[in-house]
């Protein structure tokens, strides 16, 4: 038999966009009018899918749209997605911060979440006061505060200033000593939104194994969001992808995880524009092209090289230009960050201009990239930054009878020397 | 497969659903958040006074210098009669108690604006907040008042103010005036979430309400056709009942205090029912 520990059903949240204030009286009294007569609430049809990129016509949006997923006691899930996919939408429901429009969601056990740390820390208090008021916001009692009291000023190491007010701390004790009282909830369910992003790698590290204690060590389920997929793949052992409000794909940590990635970069990896009016940019710059292709062969692997091409138009005279190419990992890692002058003294002519290079074989490992582009006047002044205008995928290659993706972000190949003694 | 499992594992402890009813209190929820309302009445206290040098002595500060502008403004420049009950001791009574009322409505009433980034980012029931103050501002009515009794005495002494057995009637006094305070500040707030306008309205409400409320006058000083409605006001009964118990002068009778506590009622009930409904999606709105 299966242990569900929490159920979500058929769960919508509704939003609505713009100012909270023009035309509120008069909605509300249209869905007082509507509730009287015992109809469905007037606003709740005109909703529309939550894709923050694209215009809509409605006011009211779906930040969540029909959910349903189960998850079992003692699971860790990881939930991905992209930025406005709903992932903190879907934590503040299961947080009971706000309710949803419709559905239901059904929990077994006390739910802790953190969906950050030191809320409601107040500056004037010392780190003693602080870790009993934070500990009872997050709903803990006196009595359980106290018998964990040591063990959280042990864990969060600012033991010295326990007494001083935190208004005095660092911004890295602060955070330390709020991870420590939250960490030590006691709990069934444990809500997690990407706190991991503070501190010092020390401390990130110590997060992460307690983390890992409180789902596999002591069998409580855990919720963790996060765009870190190092954490994710370290901690979780399910993930459920978010898109636009709703789930993509819920499996193995792993196959979400990469199932995401295959989602996250642009999978253009060329764009062409015959006229500069119609491309992207601004009054300064304008993107005419811009690829990365196979520097040799058909497909874009580890060994086969990649071309890049940009080609665009100026439309400030007299400027020094340069073009930098920022290349990152899906997970946000920065490959490099590298620039190019197009002209380094400051006689730059209006009209079209190509920058062409190749990244070497056997660089870049098996994964997905995306360039970021940033154009540069004077090397003071930003002209135009483009974000993910093109990714690509680079393709694995075997190493002798092994056929899997190596770990690491690049891939290079040695002149070994080999030497029988 | 599905639907068996669900029929074998309906113990839920918790399900969250939409809407709720419109007069659910949680109370044991509620009880088993008391730590956290402790912990935000004595955070209201400590930080009260932090880098400050003179601490809990500002806590009479107020009512002392407030006592005393209105002894020189309405007593001798007014000439506003007090009944017969010694300046002090009348200004005293009507300053400290307002105090009580009004900084509860005030606090209340924003204390969801103030505290927005804590309600979108951790679940409590949200009626601790409002709570806390009604609570903590008890404390330090607590306080003062002790400064009254003091001034009482001395008065008393001298034989110039006659306290009797109503004295007994104070906590339910006291309640009432807590009670109404938290309903009119859970109906503020309730509406801030949304309407701001609300705040602007309440600034200046409460200055005015206070001319409405027998703070620096007695009701015998009324023309008879305004009396009714000052009645109408539920605090207006339960000011006379403390000038009566402590001092032995006023108007006041069991009737009005019947009437003040249904009007208590019904304001607190309303507060309930508006908080209930807003309660839910807070954080959407502040």
């Amino acid at each position: 038999m299966k242990n569900i520990s929490l159920e979500v059903e058929n769960v919508s949240k509704q939003y609505r966009l713009g100012e909270v204030g023009t035309g509120t009286l008069s909605h509300d009294l249209n869905r007082f009018w509507a509730r009287l007569r015992g109809k469905e609430d007037p606003f709740l049809k005109i909703g529309e899918t939550n894709d923050r990129s694209v215009k809509g016509n409605s006011d009211y949006v779906w930040a969540l749209n029909d959910i349903n997923f189960q998850i079992e006691q003692g699971d860790a899930v990881g939930i991905i997605g992209r930025n406005g996919a709903g992932k903190s939408t879907l934590l503040k429901l299961l947080s009971k911060v706000t309710s949803p429009t419709t559905g239901n969601i059904k929990v077994k056990g006390r739910i802790a979440s953190l969906l950050e740390v030191g809320t409601g820390f107040h500056p004037e208090m010392t780190g003693r006061e602080n870790i009993f008021l934070n500990g009872a916001i997050l709903g803990m009692t006196k009595k359980e505060i106290k018998r964990k009291f040591d063990e959280i000023v042990d864990f969060s190491g600012v033991e010295r200033y326990i007494d001083t007010p935190v208004k005095r701390y660092s911004s890295g004790m602060y955070v330390r000593l709020a991870f420590a009282v939250a960490a030590h909830l006691e709990s069934e369910i444990l809500i997690v939104d990407e706190v991991l992003a503070v501190g010092d790698a020390e401390f990130q590290k110590k997060c992460l194994g307690k983390m890992n204690t409180v789902s596999q060590g002591e069998g409580r389920t855990v919720l963790f969001v996060s765009h870190n997929m190092v954490a994710v793949k370290e901690l979780c052992t399910k993930g459920i992808l978010m898109r636009n409000g709703t789930i993509d794909y819920k499996g193995l940590t792993i196959d979400t995880i990469h199932e995401y990635q295959k989602d996250a970069a642009t999978n253009a990896r060329y764009i062409h524009e015959g006229s500069p009016e119609s491309a992207y940019g601004n009054r300064n710059i304008r993107i005419l092209e811009f690829a990365a292709i196979p520097a040799s062969g058909q497909d874009l692997n580890i060994e086969s090289g990649i071309a890049v091409k940009l080609r665009f138009y100026n439309y400030t005279p007299n400027i020094a230009l340069d073009t930098t190419f920022e290349l990152r990992t899906v997970d946000e890692t920065v490959v490099f960050h590298v620039g190019a002058f197009i002209k380094d003294k400051q006689n730059l002519k209006i009209g079209e201009y190509t920058v062409e290079f190749v990244i070497p074989a056997n660089i870049l490992n098996a994964g997905n990239y995306y360039f970021k582009l940033f154009f540069g006047k004077d090397q003071t002044e930003l002209l135009l930054g483009a974000d993910n205008l093109i990714g690509f995928e680079v393709e694995n290659v075997k190493m002798g009878i092994k056929t899997h993706v190596y770990p690491g972000i690049i891939r290079p190949k040695f002149d070994y020397k080999i030497n029988v003694s | 497969m599905e639907q068996e499992d669900r029929v074998i594992d309906p113990q839920w402890t918790e399900v969250i659903e939409p809407r709720s009813g419109l007069f659910k209190i949680d109370v044991y929820e509620i009880w088993r958040y008391r730590d956290l309302l402790v912990m935000l009445v004595r955070r209201d206290f400590v930080t009260y006074f932090k880098q400050t040098v003179l601490g809990p002595v500002w806590f009479f500060v107020t009512p002392i210098f407030t006592t005393i502008i209105y002894v020189i403004v309405f007593g001798n420049i007014a000439n506003i009669s007090t009944d017969g009950i010694p300046q002090i001791a009348f200004y005293l009574c009507g300053v400290t108690l307002w105090n009580y009322f009004s900084t509860c409505l005030n606090d209340t009433a924003t204390v969801f604006s103030k505290n927005a980034t804590m309600l979108g980012k951790v679940y409590f029931p949200r009626l601790i907040m409002p709570l806390s103050i009604v609570v903590s501002k008890l404390m330090q009515f607590g306080v003062q008042f002790l400064l009254f009794i003091a001034v009482v005495i001395y008065f008393w002494l001298q034989g110039l103010v006659r306290p009797n057995l109503w004295i007994l009637a104070s906590p339910l006094l006291i309640v009432l005036m807590a009670a109404f305070s938290l309903g009119l500040g859970m109906i503020f707030s309730s509406l801030t979430v949304k309407y701001r306008d609300m705040v602007q309205l309440l600034t200046f409400g409460v200055q005015l309400f206070m001319y409405a409320t027998p703070v620096i006058y007695p009701v015998s000083t009324l023309p008879e056709r305004y009396k009714p409605l000052l009645m109408a006001n539920p605090l207006t009964a339960i000011f006379e009942a403390f000038k009566y118990a402590y001092l032995g002068a006023g108007e006041f009778s069991p009737g009005m205090l019947v009437y003040s506590s249904c009007v208590v009622c019904v304001i607190f009930m309303l507060g309930v029912l508006i908080f209930n409904k807003v309660e839910k999606n807070f954080a959407d709105t502040i």
